[in-house]
């Protein structure tokens, strides 16, 4: 050890994350608050960038933090809509307990999955999960129960069950996705500052070398997957539980619930908890902006991605980082050195 | 009579999902590029074939001369002034920057021509079959899509193995840095090598527009079966493209037989279960 | 004699860390120079930063006068530096003729051509149909400086020819290295062999972690100064 150094310490919060703390309470005691004095189309508006972040927290910890590039998450937003709508529909079940169940279900499922597409790597990996959810989604088209190639409705019954004035049950469903959408990204920010989250870093940064350290790589990923997968199940059946119609297109759409997700992800800032955040403004901003011209916004989308992903691969907030050394998610460690002179003077 | 049937049909569906699978096949055994947009390629060249045949009033076949050339210098250009800069910094740039691209070509012809279905007309061929001993019919277009992927596929062996391109193309495959130290200009090497990629592109996408309909949506499953049929055959294998092709239309015809709506699934099906058994595919060559 | 290789204050990094250091060396035509160190002390960056594997700052690397510091390695192969790399790095599967012939891509005329290539190494000729992977280690060895050959350089670059070798077709291949630069190919030797290196060199370059420790004519040099600067005592 250096002798000039006097004191070492390892500090997780840093004071931007303290300020932004404060900042972001206030922030969501507004954003809860929002039933009380906005309208529904600012509760449609905010539920979707809730359950985008959400998205986009799960893909970024699955391929910023677990290295698992998957281009198929779809296919468990489509399971986790199709589960809801089956459970309520044919079941007769409580639309709460139905929402609660598409998790774990989806869960469930990835788990032979796994199985399967864990035997491959990289590309590979990436085109197996999507042909496993073209697979859930031919199934969808194909089994009379779900509704096949049309698929299925909330009945009015169902959403009754949540209220039977408009008004109210607006407000709960918004409440519920905002809820969700919280949840996971606490999911995730936990993850990341557990013991996990530091396997996983040594995962990303080296497989060969973190196995060789002891770090069960296999398990670790497992773990992840599964994770993600439950989570994304349950947003997926929160966000088909708002639109009130589902089919094999709309559920399991690799453009809708991959491909953007993973645009607001890179563009955002891979691998940072504050990165899928500011995605997710630019793609809700730029689509809200060109809303009068068709589908330009995502030809913007893609060329700006591709255009972060070459000149700063970190994203918006990997740059951030760099250049203000600025954390406000407090995920990491920093060891902090504190020099004798400075020590000394106080 | 009906297994002989399914067998022949299968082989020669085969044989098209063969040429869907051929540019992304050159592109991943020459570059370890992974071209998410390679179906929206093959859509797009239908799309500027119909623009041809528009404009020209030529037989769509024959198209080929203006979607070709056309395709070969998209191709250099993107490799060259975009694709280049993904490949030194592992999977996701190259997969990122393919995905935009996807969604540019997706939503670009959205915005020029509208969701409708277009479709190239060809004609009698179309439709036209010839009656077989043992009383099964063959289409004389599967036909032709069939003897297109195998002379596709032949034209670029002797490229491969009789030619100083092919040769440096075998070489960077290998070991990219020692190409370079040898005085390969990998960056060049690859712009013309994913030019010659587009214009099989190019062929698979004329020939699909005649067979099917097509619309700006088309791309990504015709990307699936090309994947599935390069990576059961294995990376890197031309001549194993092919048999991933008919192995995979064969479980497709399978499927149909059974029950129409199989058709798609049993081939996902067979794709995963022979992912599962043999990562590798059936005949891998490319080391990655 | 004329300067054929000049490098001034030339200095290589891998990502942040930092390989080698204000080297200077001067290298005349038609010389063959020898290049020593230990393990990680930096010839093989050395030889790689000049064939421009690595980036540099231009007027670092002066090739015959021309500064070449930073320009790519098809560039470099174009204007007469040709490099056998360590390991030997044959294109597997191209066969013996077909890695011969790679050396051609720098399109550079020359005395050298696969005929003359077959002459110097015979039994390349009996195996040039075979897969370059089933070719013996040695014979592996003749096939890379073969194919550096055909790039018809000026300067040859040779990385470790010795190593994996055993010592009695060490001694083939740096007598057929001796016919090549009888003939005035200027030749840099990296090597761990150090006599071996000694003994094809009329000077040498010692390293020592990415600096440059010690230069002497091979013959008459002083024992003790090499193994100074050679282990840094």
């Amino acid at each position: 050890m250096d002798a000039a150094v006097e004191s070492v310490r390892v500090e997780r919060a840093t004071k931007a994350s303290r300020v932004f703390a404060v900042l972001a309470a206030l922030a969501l005691a507004a954003l809860i608050s929002l039933p009380w004095w906005g309208d529904a189309g600012d509760m449609r508006l905010i539920a979707e960038m809730a359950y985008y972040v959400a998205l986009a927290q799960l893909w970024n910890l699955l391929a910023g933090y677990a290295g698992l590039v998957s281009v198929g998450q779809q296919a468990y937003v489509g399971l986790g809509g199709y589960m809801l709508f089956y459970l309520t529909g044919v079941w007769n079940m409580n639309v709460y307990a139905a929402a609660l169940i598409a998790g774990p279900f989806a869960g469930l499922v990835a788990i032979p999955v796994s199985f399967a597409v864990f035997r491959l790597r990289g590309a590979y990996f990436a085109i197996g999960t999507w042909v496993v959810s073209e697979v859930f989604a031919l199934l969808a088209s194909l089994i009379a129960v779900l509704g096949a190639g049309s698929g299925l409705s909330l009945t009015v019954p169902i959403l009754q069950e949540i209220s039977t004035h408009r008004d109210t049950r607006d407000a709960i469903l918004y409440l519920m996705t905002l809820g969700a959408s919280l949840f996971v990204t606490g999911i995730v920010y936990l993850l990341l500052r557990s013991r996990h989250g530091l396997a996983l870093t040594a995962i990303r940064d080296s497989e060969p070398a973190s196995a060789s350290l002891g770090v069960n790589t296999f398990g670790t990923k497992f773990i992840i997957y599964i994770a993600t997968a439950t989570c994304t199940g349950l947003i997926g059946a929160l966000i088909f539980l708002q639109k009130l119609r589902i089919s094999p297109e709309a559920g399991f759409s690799i453009n809708d619930w991959t491909v953007v997700v993973i645009f607001m992800v890179v563009i955002g800032g891979i691998g940072t908890i504050e990165g899928p955040f500011i995605g997710m403004l630019i793609f809700i901003f730029l689509r809200e902006w060109l809303a009068d011209y068709g589908t330009y916004y995502l030809i913007l989308l893609g060329l700006i991605a591709i255009v972060i992903m070459l000149k700063a691969p970190s994203g918006i907030w990997g740059w951030v980082i760099q250049r203000y050394d600025l954390q406000l998610f407090p995920v990491g460690r920093r060891l902090v050195l504190r020099p004798l002179e400075k020590a000394a003077k106080r | 009579m009906q297994w002989i049937n399914i067998l022949v049909q299968g082989s020669l569906l085969g044989g098209f999902y063969a040429l869907f699978a051929i540019g992304l096949s050159m592109s991943f055994g020459i570059m370890r590029l992974v071209n998410i947009a390679h179906g929206d390629f093959i859509v797009l060249s239908a799309y500027v074939g119909m623009i041809a045949v528009d404009a020209t009033g030529l037989n769509p076949f024959l198209s080929l001369i203006i979607v070709m050339p056309a395709m070969f210098l998209l191709g250099y250009a993107l490799q060259r002034g975009l694709l280049n800069f993904t490949l030194s910094g592992g999977l996701l740039p190259p997969l990122l920057v393919t995905f935009g691209i996807s969604v540019i070509i997706q939503n670009g012809l959205l915005q020029g021509f509208g969701a409708y279905d277009h479709r190239l007309k060809e004609g009698a061929i179309e439709t036209a079959s010839l009656h077989l001993p043992g009383g099964f019919d063959v289409g004389v277009f599967p036909l032709l899509v069939f003897a297109v992927a195998v002379a596709s596929i032949g034209s670029l062996q002797v490229l491969f193995y009789w030619t100083r391109l092919g040769r440096a193309f075998r070489a960077v495959s290998d070991d990219a840095d020692t190409a370079e130290l040898m005085g390969i200009d990998n960056r060049k090497l690859y712009a013309v090598a994913f030019g010659i990629a587009m214009v099989f592109t190019a062929i698979a996408g004329i020939l699909f527009g005649i067979r099917t309909i097509f619309d700006p949506a088309a791309g990504p499953i015709r990307l699936i079966l090309a994947f599935e049929a390069v990576i059961i055959g294995g990376l890197g294998s031309l001549w194993g493209t092919l048999i991933g092709g008919m192995v995979l239309g064969i479980a497709q015809e399978i499927g149909a037989a059974l029950n129409p709506n199989w058709q798609i699934l049993a081939g996902h099906v067979a794709f995963l279960a022979l992912l599962i058994m043999r990562p590798s595919g059936l005949f891998p060559r490319t080391r990655d | 004699m004329t300067l054929l290789l000049r490098t001034r204050d030339l200095s290589a990094f891998y990502g942040d860390f930092q390989a080698l250091f204000a080297i200077n060396v001067d290298i005349e035509e038609g010389e063959t120079v020898a290049v020593i160190g230990a393990n990680g002390a930096g010839k093989t960056t050395f030889l790689r930063t000049i064939a421009g594997a690595l980036p540099t700052a231009p007027q670092a690397v002066l090739f015959a006068g021309q500064p070449i510091g930073g320009k790519t390695a098809h560039d470099i192969v174009r204007l007469g530096i040709a490099m056998v790399p360590e390991g030997r790095r044959l294109f597997p599967s191209l066969t013996v003729e077909e890695n011969l012939l790679l050396g051609t891509h720098s399109e550079r005329k020359g005395p050298w051509s696969l005929k003359r290539v077959y002459e110097l190494f015979p039994r390349l000729r009996e195996l040039r149909h075979l897969p370059a992977p089933s070719l013996s280690g040695g014979q592996q060895q003749m096939a890379a400086i073969g194919r550096a050959l055909m790039s018809n350089p000026r300067l040859l670059l040779c990385d470790e020819l010795s190593l994996g070798l055993a010592p009695v077709v060490i001694r083939d291949i740096y007598q057929c290295l001796g016919a090549i630069t009888a003939e005035g190919t200027t030749a840099v030797l990296v090597e761990q062999d150090i006599n071996r290196a000694l003994d094809a060199s009329a000077r040498f370059y010692c390293f020592q972690e990415g600096r440059l420790a010690l230069t002497a004519p091979t013959k008459n040099f002083d024992r003790a100064a090499l193994t100074a600067a050679y282990f840094g005592l």
